[in-house]
């Protein structure tokens, strides 16, 4: 589904992604870990098309196209979803209208009827179920006076009701309490698909151990510096990143 | 030295075709004021941008344009006015309207309390003449506004609104002024006097359209007198042709205990002076003064408000938000004027930009004059553009980027527009900045 070969990115001149290979298949979910500003949010980043990231070797192909020729709608319309590590917030949109708009935004691109107001509150009500998320919360402006679990929350009941092909999740987990947690990563569990791949970044063993990953990979300084399976997690959380050969340039 | 005052000449040409026709309305004491107004225009002229107040809002093409009254006013099939309209749930009969400036037919006043009036000016000038002049010019000064002078002096037309004591008037009051041009540029003066007894209560909404792409003149003064514990919730829409000169006054007579409120939204015209005056004269007075305004392609929007705070106890609200795209320009002048007595004055003054190109242009001042020490004032002024954050996270959802452009242009002005009660006006503020509003960019239209 996703692969990323030696690809290089810099931000404002200062090189980030010093050759990054990765590939995930359909069905798959992978964890990327690594030390704070290893450049895993500029990852995400670059795979959800952001501008400010200019990348100035190696391709990525999802599907088969070449991924970093397309804007950022038509990423997500060919169904590339980021869960953003600090979400943003959007005084005088609604929650409701936001995400009607997107829903049908991608529809429209796959060719199907767009929804209208009711149908789409039904499919809203039982995502949000799914979520445990307080229906308050549709009417309220896009993440405005959010606390930081709903935040979270929110970006994963997005990605619930957009059902995106492949989902980065950038730190999904980090300032969720336990219950929240629990909720968080039941909904990504239900979400998990044979037809669906996920790249779920995070600082923590403990999210691993609800979503358990098919592979772990560390980023840093800019590459990926060693890949295994889930008890790559568990050794790091153990031992830190000083072990791993060529961790920092 | 450019003559700025080229265009001088059609006016005071127009009065002298008009002054027989005119003199027919009202006293003789308001003809001597139509005259002394006449000759203050000769002597003020057009202001220069050489004046402090015109520093930003250059007049030259509205000088130099023969501006020419449409003696008859104009036979419009009320259908292209009725479809502009439409969208708003206005229905001709329903309003005061006014084309070319001539009412094109007394409002149905059906469902209007017993005792309140709302009718063309020129009839109230000749059934009520009394009470009409008893108000009629009183606020509005000319002495230093050529534009105020020369309606003042065309006083003629218009629309009269009154509100008897312990009065509630729930529907809303809808006076419409429509231009245009058919080839020659046409100029209107509507006049609008709106009196509200004690303790009244009443909602008008005035709209200024006109025929798109003619060339013309609006030049429109209203004064709104609140009695005692009125409250008067005063909208504007104006969303004349883009070719158009649109210059309005406001003025606003508050009493003890009353409260107003205006909602003024600039889409329309080349060029557009807004100024609301609000006197705030006795205690315990409330104003409210939010605006929205959209300027693009070569538009200059300019909004100037003065409120002053004469007595003790009064509190003011200004929320102005201005959006700027292509070369659009934008001025600001806000100036809130304490006056030594004011004690407790509570005022606070917010205007925000949003600029959507690299060539639009906002001057915004704010102008704070406090002359006594027990009061609370604030003011504060943001420009900013787009935030590019917000733009990608829309975008990552597949929103395309001129829908998440203009979604975010409607939420910064999405506020304002919330704060409309009349429910038609504010779905139709919806509509028109989802859809028309959309951002170009650096590109103009
Ligand atoms: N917009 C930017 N301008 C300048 N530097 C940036 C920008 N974005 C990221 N960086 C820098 O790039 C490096 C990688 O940042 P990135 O956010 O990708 O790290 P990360 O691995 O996600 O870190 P964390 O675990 O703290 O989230 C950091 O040194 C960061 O300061
Ligand atoms: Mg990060």
């Amino acid at each position: 589904m996703l692969t990323i070969f030696n690809l290089h990115a810099k931000v404002e001149d200062k090189p980030i992604l010093n050759g990054v290979s990765l590939k995930v298949k359909a069905g798959e979910v992978h964890a990327i870990m690594g030390p704070n500003g290893s450049g895993k949010s500029t990852l995400a980043g670059v795979l959800a098309g952001r501008d400010i990231y200019e990348v100035t070797e190696g391709d990525v192909l999802y599907n088969g196209k070449n991924l970093l020729e397309m804007e950022p709608e038509e990423r997500a319309r060919e169904g590339v979803f980021l869960a953003f590590q600090y979400p943003v917030e959007i005084p005088g949109v609604s929650n409701t209208y936001f995400l009607k708009a997107a829903l049908n935004a991608i529809r429209k691109h796959r060719g199907e009827p767009e929804l209208d107001a009711m149908e789409f509150l039904e499919l809203v009500r039982e995502k949000m179920k799914l979520l445990r998320m307080d229906e308050e919360l549709l009417k309220r402006p896009v993440n405005e006076g959010f606390s930081g679990g709903e935040k979270k929350r929110n970006e994963i009941f997005q990605m619930a009701v957009l059902e995106p092909k492949l989902a980065i999740l950038d730190e999904t987990d980090s300032g969720l309490d336990i219950d929240a947690l629990k909720i968080v990563a039941d909904g990504v569990n239900s979400l998990r698909d044979p037809n669906r791949a996920m790249l779920v970044i995070t600082h923590y063993q403990r999210l691993l151990n609800f979503i358990v990953p098919d592979k772990v990979h560390v980023l840093a300084g800019g590459r990926i510096v060693k890949s295994g399976g889930k008890e790559l997690a568990l050794k790091l959380e153990k031992e830190g990143y000083g072990w791993i050969e060529n961790g920092h340039q | 030295m450019i003559d700025l005052n080229e265009g001088k000449a059609a006016f005071l040409n127009d009065f002298e075709r008009q002054e027989a026709f005119l003199s027919r309305f009202g006293s003789k004491g308001l003809h001597d004021l139509r005259r002394s107004a006449l000759s203050r225009f000769e002597e003020l002229g057009f202001p220069s941008p050489s004046e402090e107040e015109w520093r930003f809002t250059p007049l030259g093409p509205l000088t130099k344009i023969p501006f020419q009254l449409s003696p008859n006013g104009i036979s419009q099939r009320e259908s292209e006015v009725a479809e502009r309209l439409q969208p708003m749930g206005i229905a001709p009969p329903d309003a005061v309207l006014l084309l070319n400036g001539r009412c094109a037919r007394p409002l149905n006043s059906a469902g209007l309390p017993e005792n309140a009036c709302v009718q063309p000016l020129l009839l109230a000038l000749s059934e009520k003449q009394e009470f009409v002049e008893r108000h009629l010019g009183r606020y509005a000064s000319f002495e230093t506004h050529p534009f105020t002078a020369l309606n003042t002096a065309f006083i003629g037309d218009g629309a009269f609104v009154y509100i008897p004591k312990n009065t509630t008037v729930t529907k809303p009051i809808f006076l419409v002024y429509w231009s245009q041009s058919s080839g020659e540029p046409t100029v209107t003066h509507p006049r609008t006097l709106i009196v509200a007894e004690e303790s009244s209560q009443a909602t008008i909404v005035e709209v200024f359209l006109g025929r798109p792409n003619d060339v013309y003149l609006t030049n429109a003064v209203a004064e709104v007198v609140c009695g005692p514990n009125a409250s008067i919730d005063y909208y504007k829409i104006q969303d004349e042709s883009k070719e158009a000169f649109h210059v309005h006054t406001l003025q606003v007579q508050q009493s003890r205990d009353s409260t107003f409120s205006s909602h003024a939204f600039a889409f329309g015209s080349v060029l557009a002076r807004n100024e609301i005056n609000s006197v705030l004269d006795d205690e315990g007075c409330s104003c409210t003064l939010n605006g929205l305004y959209f300027a693009s392609g070569h538009q200059l929007i300019d909004n100037h408000t003065r409120i002053e705070h004469a007595r003790p106890h009064c509190s003011s609200h200004e929320l102005y938000k201005g959006i700027l795209d292509g070369h659009g320009h934008g001025v600001f002048n806000g100036r809130i004027h304490v006056h030594p007595n004011a004690q407790k004055t509570d005022a606070k003054q917010t205007n925000m930009t949003l600029l959507l190109s690299d060539d639009a242009v906002i001057h915004s001042q704010p102008q704070l004059e406090i002359f006594a020490d027990d009061v609370k004032c604030t003011h504060g002024a943001t420009i900013g553009q787009l935030d590019a954050d917000a733009l990608f996270y829309l975008r990552t959802r597949g929103i395309g980027k001129e829908e998440a452009r203009s979604l975010l242009t409607y939420a910064f002005a999405n506020d304002i527009i919330q704060r409309v009660r009349v429910d038609l006006v504010r779905r139709q503020l919806e509509a028109l900045f989802l859809h028309r509003h959309q951002p170009t960019g650096g590109r103009t239209t």
